[in-house]
């Protein structure tokens, strides 16, 4: 079994554009589990036509809540925070936005008037696609732990495909460097890194190629929109051959993905146009650098 | 839920109320009399946050304000590509770790017991640290009782701030494989940002999402302007930004459709109906597309838009103003 993770830094490149087109044609001569790692705004769901089949409450990382009866309004609690958190007026309260759940507080009350209360902090969920089971999540607005969301949802996906005996385990990143990318990089055998040749493509794909470096998880870029800036493409391609990146494949700017994802559809099921043939193409190279040493 | 406003004193004086109805034109030709801070925010990455944020920016550059920019997206920060500052001052960003005097530790066990991340751990006679699980709240720290744990720096970011012609800009860059951004947008925020009652207009460019770096940089806003593209993912990721802006923060929000005409009207069906105003549209251009690749402002390569950003700006004001008369802990516009 194989753990590929779609990335970008910068988002909006086309990270689910891709996943959904690659969930596609690999679909056609592997068995998928898909995982959905982008937990604050989910998209693989809109284009897999998903049939939802089981949800479950996530609940994680917890707020201090403190009761006004026994607060003696000493000021301790607000003394310790280092989050500025707690809220001085009539008495003491949290602000459970600001609140980081470190209970330091609550250790430090004298009279015991702090509580740490439990965050139900989202969903995950698991759906059927004609590519294979889903797995997704919608951490609530404003919540912490993304990061663990996103471990949680990997791994059961992870024991989904072993159940199953599955090939691959597809899973859809997040934008960014930070906490959740950093869960959904871990365990990939292999990262595919979709960037754009714009000035901020070039510089965010810098900084997730050096962050998958930084984890040791091999990766490979593929350039989308890639006739947008003929001088940018090219600067894209000579970092990654300093780097020793491979480019996957270049996939030019065209109408046929909006078009496709407003019918829901990955690009490579819509049209037969250049996008959905520049995909074909990667997925080949891509089969290749993910299976050869099973073969 | 009650939300503290960072509205600035001079705002509430009988001058900055008798003004508020005959703002449209003066926010402009005049200087501001408080700090007006605007975040642009968007759920759903690559939407086009950057470049509302760096034209918005652009248009007022020169008007008299005191401007400032802050990019808070310190995952991905891309908005010195745009404006090009002169970065003069650097500093390091990080935060406070625990460090064992073995000599005075007693492997009791309190410091793992009391941490919350699972950043410290008694292995035998051992105590690990695990910098990066860290969220330096010092608990273990306090609760030590024999006094063995001390803190020291871990960085784990920069903080650059300098000249943008007349803006001042500030960036946060987190380190690659640290996870926590929101220390970094605090400090970079608490560091650049001028104080609730100067008066300075305040562009935060927020990072994508919707989790805790997102509310980090929105915390204070007094107007959230969300960027979305008319298509199936930026509809569903837009209604994530409204949740995190306007449910959970209060605050007031209204919508730039970028890229209009590129999918479907799903995303003007659903602001019509929120009664969310949409009140920027930058149209589906491959030459548009073009300048951005290339690092031009839209307002250079449409000069066009100058006066649409400023417009922008103004009628941003006015909602910001009209959330704020508003009773807050209702929250958003109608």
């Amino acid at each position: 079994m194989k753990q590929l993770v779609i990335l970008s830094g910068k988002g909006g490149t086309g990270k689910t554009t891709v996943a959904a087109a690659l969930a596609h044609l690999a679909s056609q001569e592997f068995s998928l589990v898909l995982a959905d790692a982008d937990v604050d705004a989910a998209n693989l769901e809109l284009v897999l036509a998903p049939t939802l089949e089981e949800t479950h409450e996530f609940h994680s990382g917890q707020v201090a809540v403190i009761d006004p009866e026994t607060c003696i309004a000493c000021g301790r609690c607000a003394e310790v925070c280092r989050f500025d958190a707690v809220v001085a007026g009539e008495g003491y309260r949290v602000d459970p936005l600001a609140c980081e759940g470190c209970a330091t507080c609550f250790y430090q009350c004298p009279v015991e008037a702090i509580r740490m209360e439990e965050q139900h902090a989202g969903r995950w969920f698991v759906s059927n696609t004609r590519f294979g089971s889903l797995y997704h999540a919608h951490l609530f607005a404003g919540q912490e732990n993304s990061g663990k969301l996103v471990t949680l949802v990997k791994q059961m996906a992870r024991l989904r495909a072993m159940d199953d005996v599955a090939d691959l385990v597809l899973v859809d990143g997040p934008p960014g460097i930070g906490c959740p990318v950093i869960s959904a990089v871990s365990g990939a055998d292999l990262a595919l890194i979709v960037t754009e040749p714009t000035v901020s493509g070039v510089h965010d794909m810098a900084r997730i190629l050096a962050t998958t470096t930084h984890f040791q998880t091999p990766a490979l870029v593929l350039l989308n929109k890639t006739d947008l800036s003929p001088a940018r493409a090219g600067e894209i391609i000579a970092y990654c051959e300093q780097q020793g990146t491979p480019v996957l494949g270049q996939l030019p700017f065209s109408d046929d993905v909006p078009q496709a994802l407003v019918r829901g559809q990955p690009v490579t099921a819509y049209s037969g146009g250049p996008v959905a043939m520049a995909l074909q193409d990667a997925w080949a190279r891509l089969r290749e650098a993910l299976f050869s040493d099973e073969v | 839920m009650p939300i503290t406003w960072a509205w600035g004193a001079a705002a509430v004086t009988a001058a900055g109320v008798a003004s508020r109805d005959t703002r449209r034109h003066a926010i402009i030709t005049s200087q501001v009399r408080y700090r007006m801070q605007i975040a642009i925010a968007s759920g759903k990455g690559g939407t086009g946050k950057t470049t509302v944020a760096v034209n918005l920016a652009l248009s007022l550059s020169g008007a008299g304000e005191r401007l400032f920019f802050l990019d808070c997206d310190v995952e991905a920060p891309n908005a010195a590509l745009f404006l090009q500052p002169t970065l003069t001052e650097h500093r390091d960003v990080g935060q406070q770790v625990p460090r064992v005097d073995p000599a005075r530790c007693t492997a009791c066990g309190r410091c793992a017991e009391v941490c919350q991340y699972h950043a410290i751990t008694v292995i035998g006679q051992q105590v690990l640290v695990f910098p990066e699980l860290c969220h330096g709240c010092g608990s273990c720290t306090l609760n030590c009782p024999t006094g063995a744990i001390s803190e020291v720096f871990d960085k784990t970011g920069v903080l650059e701030r300098g000249q943008a012609g007349a803006i001042t800009f500030g960036q946060g860059v987190l380190d690659i494989g640290e996870a926590q951004a929101v220390p970094v947008i605090r400090q970079l925020k608490q560091w650049v940002a001028p104080s609730d009652d100067e008066a300075a207009i305040v562009l935060l460019d927020a990072p994508p999402g919707a989790s805790c770096p997102v509310v980090e940089t929105l915390r204070d806003a007094d107007m959230v302007l969300l960027v979305t593209e008319p298509t199936p993912f930026g509809l569903h990721d837009l209604r994530v930004a409204v949740e995190v802006a306007r449910d959970e923060l209060g605050l007031p929000v209204a919508v730039v459709i970028n890229r209009d005409g590129m999918g479907d009207a799903g995303v003007e069906t659903y602001c019509a109906a929120e009664g969310i105003p949409v009140v920027l549209r930058i149209p589906f251009r491959r030459a548009i597309a073009e300048a951005y690749a290339d690092g031009i402002p839209l307002i250079e390569a449409q000069p066009a838009y100058r006066v649409a950003f400023r417009d922008l700006y103004t009628t941003l004001a006015q909602l910001a103003t009209a959330g704020k008369n508003r009773q807050p802990a209702s929250g958003g516009v109608a």
